[in-house]
């Protein structure tokens, strides 16, 4: 107990703020966690996975006729969109189905906003014969109709949140509700790396194989490190994926960029660092969305995977030592980035990504042609055809 | 200098029975309709208060008081309102106490939030997302003021959990009596007497039993093993499904009778 207060804590942000019935499946799962780093069984069963099922390593595209946009900058593109399901979120995921499994539970829950995590969770449930029950808001269940189809042809119940603003934050609440009740047959398989300690640290650990990849990735193409790494950051965890193995490399900035919705002037967003104050929500400490009262504000983004008040406390904690910078793109920003990867390199990033994107033709502009950009490309763009349909007017 | 709410249990131990205590979100339905529910509740022989801080992300809580609370904050209720609606319990003779999710409290400033409830006549607050390893500075702040801290301990609790959470309660213990939400069950789970027992091998203070009561057979049954009996969702329930106000304090006057007759029939 004692050591978790330090091992569970970014500075003053993460810790545990949850009811007392989950401290039992939060300390289980922290030592399965644990053992399993230390398991070579373990770890070669996941980097067999990796390799057999998701499709790692992930390739890095470098693309020109993009860059010409951003400054003439060298930018490289980490693949995520062509794992196995789409995007960055099968790592985890995998991950935490074998921690499930170990844990001899037979159950899993899980929270989505985009889809992206709740079409993992239900392809992880598949393969290890799992029941899921994936939680999403109703509002999300219309934007992202497609995921949805898929989660249920994988077989999982797909259960709409209709409380609050229906989105993930409530789909959240909604899950937490389950776990509490069912804890001891069911693991809550956290999609980011928010929520209490040990989701923050577990979910990274299990994302950083982006950035260890990328990092050997780029010495091998380009010769040296980066100028700066970018990607997009609603709860975080694509950022802290990539931005993990950089960090001791202190020449390379780290930039996450936040949904700046209809701008953060208007109150209309989901820039959480950008835009927000410190507080507690969903059983961490960092920074939120809220009114004077503590109170979370809803949150307003054109991409369901970023529309979310929160943000991981390891954000919160380089943020405020200045390590990583945060910085907002609007939703015309980031649809103009999707619009031009599409037609000049042919590859249709997921809206989420595209927020990198466009952070992207910002810094290369700033840091001009001899710069090296990386950019997590989290995810592609399928699921969200309508969405882009409708923005761009285009008939379908 | 003992609290109302350490009063209360005093006296209801020399009378061999339970307290009954009532949860109500402040401005529920309204500021000034909670008012009236206290002081109907007060007069129908509840023995304490809890004023439920309504919060906009309560995962400790099933739907009736989700929808409590979203009927309250569309109202407008904030810190100034439950503090003027604690200070109204006092009032009317209620030892209360604020329920409370942490971030609120930690919004108005932890420090800040101790001494007003203090200064509103509450005796205490219960905090239920609140780990024993993120209160320090709390328990500071709880401690200069002289409020009692309320902690909530789960059947899952280990022993050395519930030893190490007890620890830092005062006023009473709140015991969970399931896993899951609140909410009102057909049943109390055999769970609650067996983790009321588990806590009073480790500590001596009263224990209430909340989740899941809502009937006087229910509160009997609770007070036979436990020290106070927790009743909140039945009551708001009662308020939801009337067909008028005034017909909804009627049946929440009924059905605090009938619990409070139910807690002191258990011995």
């Amino acid at each position: 107990m004692g050591n978790v207060e330090i091992i569970g804590h970014f500075g003053p942000y993460g810790g545990r703020f949850v009811p007392e019935a989950l401290i039992g499946a939060l300390d289980e799962l922290e030592e399965a966690h644990n053992s399993a780093i230390h398991d070579s069984a373990f770890q070669s069963e996941l980097r067999n996975l990796h390799l057999t099922y998701t499709g790692r390593p992930s390739i890095i595209t470098e693309v020109k006729r993009f860059a010409e946009h951003a400054g003439d900058a060298r930018i490289l593109l980490k693949r995520e969109d062509l794992n196995h399901t789409g995007s960055h979120k099968i790592n985890n995921v995998l991950g935490q189905a074998l921690l499930t499994r170990r844990m001899g539970k037979n159950r899993i829950i899980a929270e989505t906003g985009a889809g992206q995590h709740g079409v993992a969770s239900a392809t992880a449930a598949a393969l290890f014969g799992l029941e899921c029950v994936v939680y999403m808001g109703e509002e999300d269940i219309r934007r992202q109709a497609l995921n949805v189809a898929r989660m249920k042809l994988l077989g999982a119940e797909v259960v709409p949140v209709r409380t609050g603003s229906r989105t993930l934050k409530d789909a959240i609440n909604e899950a937490m509700r389950d776990w509490v009740t069912n804890v001891e047959s069911t693991h809550y398989l956290l999609g980011t790396v928010a929520g209490p300690h040990p989701f923050p640290t577990m979910v990274r650990d299990f994302q950083k194989i982006i950035g260890e990849e990328a990092r050997e990735q780029l010495l091998e193409l380009v010769g040296r490190l980066p100028d700066a790494v970018l990607a997009c950051v609603g709860g975080g965890s694509n950022a802290i994926g990539i931005f993990h193995a950089f960090i001791p490399d202190t020449s390379v900035r780290l930039i996450g960029l936040e949904a700046g919705g209809d701008g953060i002037e208007t109150g209309r967003h989901a820039a959480t660092i950008t835009g927000g104050s410190v507080g507690v929500l969903h059983g961490t400490r960092s920074y939120v969305l809220q009114d004077s009262n503590g109170q979370t504000i809803e949150s307003h983004s054109i991409s369901a995977g970023l529309d979310y008040p929160g943000v991981g406390p390891e954000h919160a904690y380089l943020h405020d030592i200045g390590r990583a910078e945060y910085r907002a793109i609007n939703d015309d920003e980031a649809m103009e980035a999707f619009s031009l990867l599409s037609r000049t390199e042919g590859i249709i990033p997921a809206i989420e990504s595209a927020h990198a994107l466009a952070g992207a033709i910002r810094v290369g502009k700033e840091l001009g042609p001899d710069a090296i950009l990386l950019v997590n490309l989290s995810g592609r763009g399928d699921k969200d055809v309508e969405t882009a349909a409708d923005y761009f007017k285009i008939e379908l | 200098m003992r609290t109302p709410l350490e009063e209360l249990f005093v006296k209801v131990r020399n009378e061999n029975r339970a307290a009954l205590i009532a949860y109500l979100p402040a401005g529920f339905p309204t500021l000034q309709k909670c008012k009236d529910a206290i002081a109907t509740l007060a007069a129908a022989g509840v023995d304490a208060i809890e004023i439920g801080f309504p919060y906009s992300d309560p995962v400790m809580d099933g739907a009736t008081i989700q929808e409590a609370a979203d009927i309250s904050l569309k109202g407008g209720t904030g810190a100034v309102e439950v503090l003027e609606t604690l200070k109204f319990a006092h009032e009317v003779g209620l030892p209360a106490v604020v329920m409370t999710y942490w971030n609120p409290i930690e919004r108005y400033g932890v420090d800040a939030f101790a001494k007003a409830i203090v200064h509103n006549g509450g005796s205490g607050v219960i905090t239920p997302d609140l780990t024993i390893e993120e209160s320090s500075q709390w328990k500071r702040s709880t401690t200069e003021a002289g409020l009692n801290t309320i902690y909530v301990l789960a059947p899952s609790s280990t022993q050395d959990r519930i030893a190490a959470v007890s620890a830092e309660c005062s006023g009473f213990v709140y015991a969970a009596s399931l896993m899951g939400v609140t909410g009102a069950r057909a049943t109390i789970s055999a769970g609650a007497r067996e983790l009321v027992s588990r806590i009073r091998a480790t500590s001596n203070l009263p224990i209430s039993v909340g989740l899941g009561v809502s009937t006087r057979d229910q509160a009997r049954n609770v007070a036979g093993f436990a020290d106070g009996v927790i009743v909140g969702s039945a009551f708001i329930k009662a308020l939801l499904d009337a067909k008028s106000y005034e017909e909804g304090l009627a049946e929440i006057s009924s059905l605090a009778r009938q619990l409070a007759a139910g807690v002191r029939e258990g011995r």
